[in-house]
């Protein structure tokens, strides 16, 4: 590699005030002038925008730039838009460097230093691209399908949106049948839909399209490869009924040797029973049954009559020898839509959940008014009672620093849903214990303002302990008041506890599957807050719904939807383009000493008998860099990040 | 750079400002740079990051450059064990980092003056935390030793 007669332009970006406020520009790009081989140095308001670029293209085509330096933001914001005017200017986009001086100086820095560090760092840059050569992207085609991982309301309106658009589909959700957390509302905020019925059709839509392929009951065990081309594992686990043959007439159930359901029902928390062979829920997709191994006779002593076999008949859709099984796929991008879990309220002692039976969390409220659920949509306590006071207390697992810090952003919403509903099914008076009322949304504070004008009560203050009122049943709520200034104490029959979302508990094995981030509170990180809310880090792969974060039901299908298209977007590219940041061998050089072959953890190195030589398979390279720093002789060797680059940033910063 | 040497070649200087020269990888701790930045998390001025794609490509030469060329620290930046964007890389500099710096210690390099540290792209609280403490650490311990600079000039020619 030879030091080519290079001459650079250098661009430095005020970004408005975002670095010009903090870095003396004007002295910046007096000294960008001074540096070796620098031709021109300019200065501008905002260098990604068109006129700025325009500065580059032209400064190209009249005064013969070969190299191109620019002083903004991050890479990870735009190096991708100047590398592109580079293209557009006929030079080599690799050929463009630049130095961030916004998110790694003025945001972070003050006074003089700021702009003493910019020099460093564009000296830095200014020497190393002296050295960087013209390379070219690779073209990688892109598998024409897409796994989304999670039924959910997100999973599924990502999956009916790119099936609909032709794309096959794959669509893995870990419960026996998709619909997620929305199949268990009763009504949604703020218009009371029945979630039920707006639900329902898009989970037959997605078992009737043929685009899509649902694995139900399943999960993604692992994940290889990249962008366009994922190998994924998927592990089918067996619910002893054969899909397939399964019509969903639920003659078995009703046949089942346990004349009455025994078993907690997981749909409904528990708050019912269910026999060991079972539909998960009325309306579940798929309609097929499935058989619990811990609880089925057959399965515990292998001497059951087996009625539910007779049942079924020639249909022969129980099979008790069912095994896992390992599916393997290849598909071009991934959705992941895995969603939240509720808050554990017994993790807050003082509220009693778990002690007291008649405190319970707003999801069992919403499988207790919900016409399918366990009371048939009658909202009684216990012991049968319908209850004459019921006190909703806000935050539970939300805005606490003993617990979670962050705003559940929905549960002020379902609390003035559950209010008015229960308020319309049992004339109770309601009371609504709340730190601030967060009411944000296309009709939310109208809603509020229904609600409290339909009587619902709203005391301004943390309910500081929940403990038995005198015999009655009924239980005591302390709280300060913090608008009349008073402790109070209110007598109610139930307790409802607003619990807030959180991660997923696995969500951190997922991510680390599929080579995604997450957030410091454990959401699944984006790539950018603001402009790449649904892509992450890891290309191909995307997010939907609230493994990202809270956000309710209609945030959740716009996201949905971005994701889709971004997913879209990407296949029908048919192919992309990848970085050449890919290592290689100078075959002359090296010793075949193979210390570099083990050390590659997508096995792109290989050893060449017949040469003694290592030898860089580049489609498997993803450009790490590993093997070019454990190369004893120097012979490995990185585009993008070649060893003369690296050493000239350095000496330039020390310079 | 201001700068006063004492005889002992260590300075004592309150207006001594290190410079630090730092190699982060680009998926976790260049992110929780550029976070903090977002965020305004102001912190010493005294980290130059060179940005590699993973922690794993940091040459033990690319530090002992550094420090020849006068680097008062050298900090490497990679994602905590279990969250390499490339699976391991961040193992491997691991790996190196503990042979290098007993090597840089029989130099006479302080071992303050070279660290490794996992810092993920949502940590940019913990990115400044760290370079203020290491900002700090070296600050008290003076510009690197011109003798143990020069001595790694003269060894470190395998270039």
């Amino acid at each position: 590699m030879t030091q080519p007669s290079a001459r650079i332009g250098v661009y430095i970006c005020h970004c408005g005030t975002n670095i010009a406020g903090t870095v003396d520009v004007a002295a910046l790009r007096e000294y960008a002038a001074t540096l070796p081989h620098v031709v021109v140095a300019r200065d501008y308001k905002y260098m990604c925008s068109d006129p700025g670029q325009e500065l580059i293209k032209t400064d190209i085509a009249e005064n013969g730039l070969n190299r191109v330096v620019v002083a903004a933001c991050s890479p990870h914001l735009h190096e991708h838009t100047f590398r592109s005017a580079c293209e557009e200017a006929g030079l080599n986009p690799y050929l463009c460097h630049m130095v961030n001086i916004r998110e790694h100086d003025s945001w972070v820095h003050t006074g003089p230093a700021a702009t003493e560090k910019a020099k460093d760092l564009l000296r830095a840059a200014v020497q190393r691209v002296v050295w960087n050569e013209p390379l070219e992207r690779r073209q990688i085609p892109i598998r024409q399908s897409v796994l989304v991982v999670g039924g959910g309301i997100a999973g599924i309106h990502a999956a009916l949106t790119l099936a609909n658009a032709g794309k096959k589909v794959y669509l893995v959700e870990r419960e026996p049948s998709i619909g997620g957390h929305m199949a268990m509302f009763d009504k949604t905020f703020p218009t009371l839909d029945c979630a039920a019925c707006i639900l329902t059709p898009k989970m037959t839509a997605v078992k009737s399209n043929p685009n899509i392929t649902l694995w139900t009951y399943s999960e993604v065990i692992s994940v290889e490869g990249y962008v366009g081309d994922f190998r994924v594992q998927v592990r089918r686990k067996p619910r002893y009924v054969i899909e397939d043959l399964c019509v969903g007439c639920l003659e078995c159930v009703e046949a089942c040797v346990y004349k009455q359901p025994k078993f907690a029902d997981e749909f409904n928390l528990g708050l019912s029973k269910r026999k060991p062979i079972y539909l998960p829920f009325p309306q579940a997709v798929p309609q097929v049954v499935l058989i619990d191994p811990e609880t089925c006779i057959e399965f515990k002593s292998g001497k059951c009559k087996k009625t539910c076999v007779e049942a079924c008949g020639e249909r022969n859709a129980i099979d008790f020898n069912q095994k896992e099984t390992i599916e393997t796929i290849e598909v071009g991008a991934i959705i992941l839509a895995t969603g939240y879990q509720t808050f554990d309220a017994s993790r807050i002692s003082y509220y009693g959940y778990g002690t007291y039976p008649n405190v319970y969390t707003a999801l069992e409220v919403e499988r207790l008014i919900n016409a399918s659920g366990p009371t048939g949509g009658e909202l009684v306590l216990r012991d049968g009672r319908k209850p004459r006071t019921v006190g909703i207390i806000h935050c539970v697992g939300s805005r606490d620093e003993h617990t979670n810090r962050w705003c559940s952003r929905v549960c002020c919403m379902y609390s003035l849903k559950l209010a008015h509903l229960v308020k319309e099914r049992t004339g109770a008076e309601v009371y609504n214990f709340y730190i601030d009322m967060r009411t944000p949304g296309k009709g939310f504070e109208e809603f509020y303002n229904r609600v409290a004008e339909e009587g619902v009560h709203f005391i301004r203050g943390k309910v500081a302990d929940v403990y038995p009122a005198n015999g009655d049943g009924q239980l005591t709520l302390k709280v300060e008041d913090t608008l009349l200034g008073q402790v109070r104490k209110i007598p109610v029959d139930m307790v409802i506890l607003a619990v807030g979302l959180e991660p997923r508990a696995d969500a951190t094995e997922v991510r680390r599957m599929f080579n995604i981030s997450c957030s410091s509170e454990g959401w699944f990180l984006e790539r950018h807050p603001k402009l790449a809310p649904v892509n992450t880090f890891t290309d191909g792969i995307f997010l939907a719904g609230c493994c990202q974060g809270p956000k309710d039901i209609p945030d959740t299908v716009a996201q949905a939807g971005a994701a889709a298209a971004e997913a879209f977007q990407l296949l029908d590219l048919s192919a992309i383009e990848m970085e050449p940041n890919t290592a290689y061998v100078l075959e002359g050089v090296c010793s075949g000493c193979k210390t570099c072959v083990g050390l590659c953890p997508y096995n792109a190195i290989s050893f060449l008998a017949d040469k003694h030589v290592a030898h860089i398979n580049e489609a498997l390279c993803k450009g790490c860099g590993t093997c070019v720093a454990a190369c004893p002789s120097g012979s490995i060797r990185q585009h993008l990040f070649e060893d003369e680059q690296i050493f000239e940033e350095v000496h330039g910063i020390m310079a | 750079m201001p700068e006063t040497t004492a005889p002992n070649g260590q300075s004592q200087a309150a207006d001594f400002e290190p410079k630090i020269v730092a190699f982060f990888c680009n998926w976790c701790t260049y992110l929780a740079a550029d976070l903090a930045g977002t965020s305004r998390l102001r912190y010493a001025p005294n980290v130059r990051v060179v940005r590699v794609m993973c922690s794993g490509r940091v040459d033990p030469q690319f530090v002992l450059e550094a420090f020849a060329q006068g680097a008062d620290g050298v900090l490497i930046g990679g994602c905590h064990p279990g969250d390499c964007h490339y699976q391991e890389g961040n193992y491997k500099a691991l790996r190196r980092y503990h042979l290098l710096r007993r090597m840089l210690e029989q130099m006479g390099v302080e071992p303050e003056r070279f660290r490794l540290e996992w810092i993920s792209a949502s940590e940019g609280e913990r990115l400044r935390a760290v370079v203020n403490d290491m900002v700090e650490k070296v600050r008290a311990l003076g510009p690197l030793r011109k003798n143990a600079a020069a001595q790694l000039l003269e060894e470190a020619t395998v270039r």
